[in-house]
């Protein structure tokens, strides 16, 4: 691995904020069949810090975001999230940890059936069963402003063009207000225009909501907007690390290939 | 010399997973196609009745999704009403017009309503409500869970801390058992009423003489068995329409291979839990 920087001792000294570890990965490995995805991958993840993964397609960046809430189970390696080890959670303990992370898909998985304000409704009134009907349309309102679409409370997912799909599942996810928040690929499949403005609105949540995020793309221009840190990985393995501007600075050509 | 191919004994990995990299045997090639088939076909059963298992348990803990219970009964219930009402009424129509010949033969005429009434109810009422539904119900089960697989939206709910499986499988299983029977009931009146309809092409018998020759030859024992069937050709509609959605590959495809398994898996274990349930009740 290249370490273009100091690392996070470098990050931390430089006095940016006061860093909790809030995601460790430990020589996480993960292949299917005979087909090795992830190998030996450790990373940090500090607490109110935007943390990028940046690799080609099919350098297991997804399947690297799946082993970490657990909808894929590593082969080997150690995930500890907000002080807790993933591998030995059982489902209560396991769900109760979940309600901490907002997972953003790359489809955005909006529920199909149902419509903006019940896909809304749907994680909040589980979560947080104790709220009102009257807070719960006023939470309901609040993520819909955050992200633009006042006007959309009614309408079905099929009624949405793809980048609102894409605002309306991240109002989901910070609906309730998770600490974690976990980006797979937030702006693949949509233009330039709206790619910019996902990414602003991923900079714009980390801000107002406090989360620290690890933003999966192989986008560099929505890298650019939303790192503080970046990871890159290369055919499985975390290939460097640094920030934007030593990835900017370097001359190693599978680097260039991205930044060019 | 035939050649020799290895076996690896691969059991799914998620399901049980202390048996992944089990031994390697060397076998001819005719042995290891056999094998290799059987040990699908034997997979299918053993992760069949892990699925089975679960919703047993899944729908005996706590926090059972009442609401969504409630959503699947109407989906399921109220919108296979008219579907039923049509199909059943038309076999009431059209087995009284072709039984109608023999009994004249006979002179047994007036035995039509009865005839016409123990073969709706005892059979011809829950198998065709229990096929229909496997086409209606089963493949939308296939199709919707296959399209929330392929679109994450499965995988999202995981992740929200809320439980799919329970929210998606058990409630629409659950709702396929206890509606089934009600739309068999339904079925068999629209049938009578087409029967009626039928004994009224070729003859003149009002509704009341109707009935009362066609409940003279039935009991309510008869209805016993059929609904019991009733509650089996559900689970087996649920069952088979949720797993096959559930367990859905990842492409598009596989939601169109999903529904259609569901279609053709339950409708034929639907005649097989038939044939054993007759046995049964002949036997008693």
């Amino acid at each position: 691995m290249k370490n273009l920087q100091a690392g996070e001792d470098a990050y931390v000294s430089g006095g940016e904020k006061s860093q909790g570890l809030v995601l460790e990965i430990n020589n996480l490995s993960k292949g299917f069949g005979r087909q090795e995805v992830l190998k030996n991958i450790s990373l940090k993840l500090f607490d109110s810090e935007n943390l990028v993964v940046l690799g080609k397609s099919g350098s297991g960046k997804s399947v690297l975001i799946k082993c970490i809430v657990r909808l894929l189970d590593p082969d080997s390696g150690t995930i500890d999230l907000l002080g807790h080890r993933m591998g030995s959670l059982n489902r209560n303990e396991l769900d109760e940890l979940r309600k901490k992370i907002g997972f953003l898909f790359q489809s955005g998985a909006l529920y199909d059936s149902m419509t903006v304000k019940q896909n809304l409704e749907f994680p909040l009134r589980r979560i947080k069963k104790n709220l009102t009907e009257k807070e719960v349309k006023e939470k309901v309102n609040e993520v819909l402003e955050n992200v633009g679409l006042s006007e959309a409370l009614n309408k079905m997912p099929s009624q949405l063009s793809g980048g609102m799909r894409k605002r309306i599942s991240l109002a989901r996810t910070i609906i309730v207000d998770p600490l974690i928040m976990l980006y797979d690929e937030p702006t693949t499949g949509l233009d330039p225009v709206t790619s910019d403005e996902i990414s602003q609105l991923i900079k714009n949540v980390q801000k107002k909501y406090k989360t620290s995020s690890l933003i999966i793309t192989h986008d560099i221009e929505c890298a650019r907007t939303t790192a503080d840190r970046i990871i890159m990985l290369y055919e499985g393995e975390v290939y460097s690390e640094g920030k934007l501007e030593d990835f900017e600075k370097s001359n190693d050509p599978n680097i260039q290939s991205f930044f060019r | 010399m035939s050649k020799i191919y290895k076996l690896k004994i691969a059991i799914p990995v998620k399901k049980v997973k202390s048996f992944a990299s089990a031994q390697s045997l060397k076998l001819s090639e005719k042995t290891y196609v056999k094998a290799k088939k059987a040990h699908g076909i034997l997979t299918g059963i053993g992760n069949m009745s892990l699925f089975i298992a679960r919703i047993i348990k899944e729908t005996f803990s706590s926090q059972f999704e009442f609401k969504e219970f409630l959503w699947q009964c109407f989906k399921i219930g109220y919108k296979s009403l008219p579907l039923i009402a049509i199909t059943g009424a038309i076999m009431g129509v059209v087995l009284t017009i072709q039984s109608r010949p023999a009994l004249l033969r006979f002179g047994a005429v007036t035995l039509l309503p009865g005839m016409v009434a123990v073969s709706i109810i005892r059979e011809i009422g829950p198998v065709i409500t229990a096929l229909i539904c496997a086409g209606k119900i089963g493949s939308g089960i296939g199709a919707e869970l296959g399209s929330m697989k392929v679109t994450e939206q499965i995988d999202a709910m995981e992740v929200s801390a809320t439980n799919p499986f329970k929210y998606l499988v058990v409630t629409r299983v659950v709702a396929v058992i206890l509606i089934l029977p009600i739309l068999v009931l339904f079925a068999d009146a629209s049938g009578l009423v087409g029967s009626w309809v039928g004994v009224n092409i070729k003859g003149s018998v009002n509704i009341v003489l109707f009935i009362s020759q066609a409940f003279s030859s039935i009991n309510f024992m008869d209805f016993i068995p059929a609904l019991i069937k009733s509650f089996f050709f559900g689970a087996v509609i649920g069952i088979v329409g949720c797993y096959n959605g559930y367990n859905a590959g990842r492409g598009t495809e596989s939601v169109g291979i999903a529904a259609n398994s569901a279609v053709v898996i339950s409708s034929l274990l639907v005649i097989v839990v038939d044939m054993i349930a007759v046995q049964i009740t002949d036997m008693l």
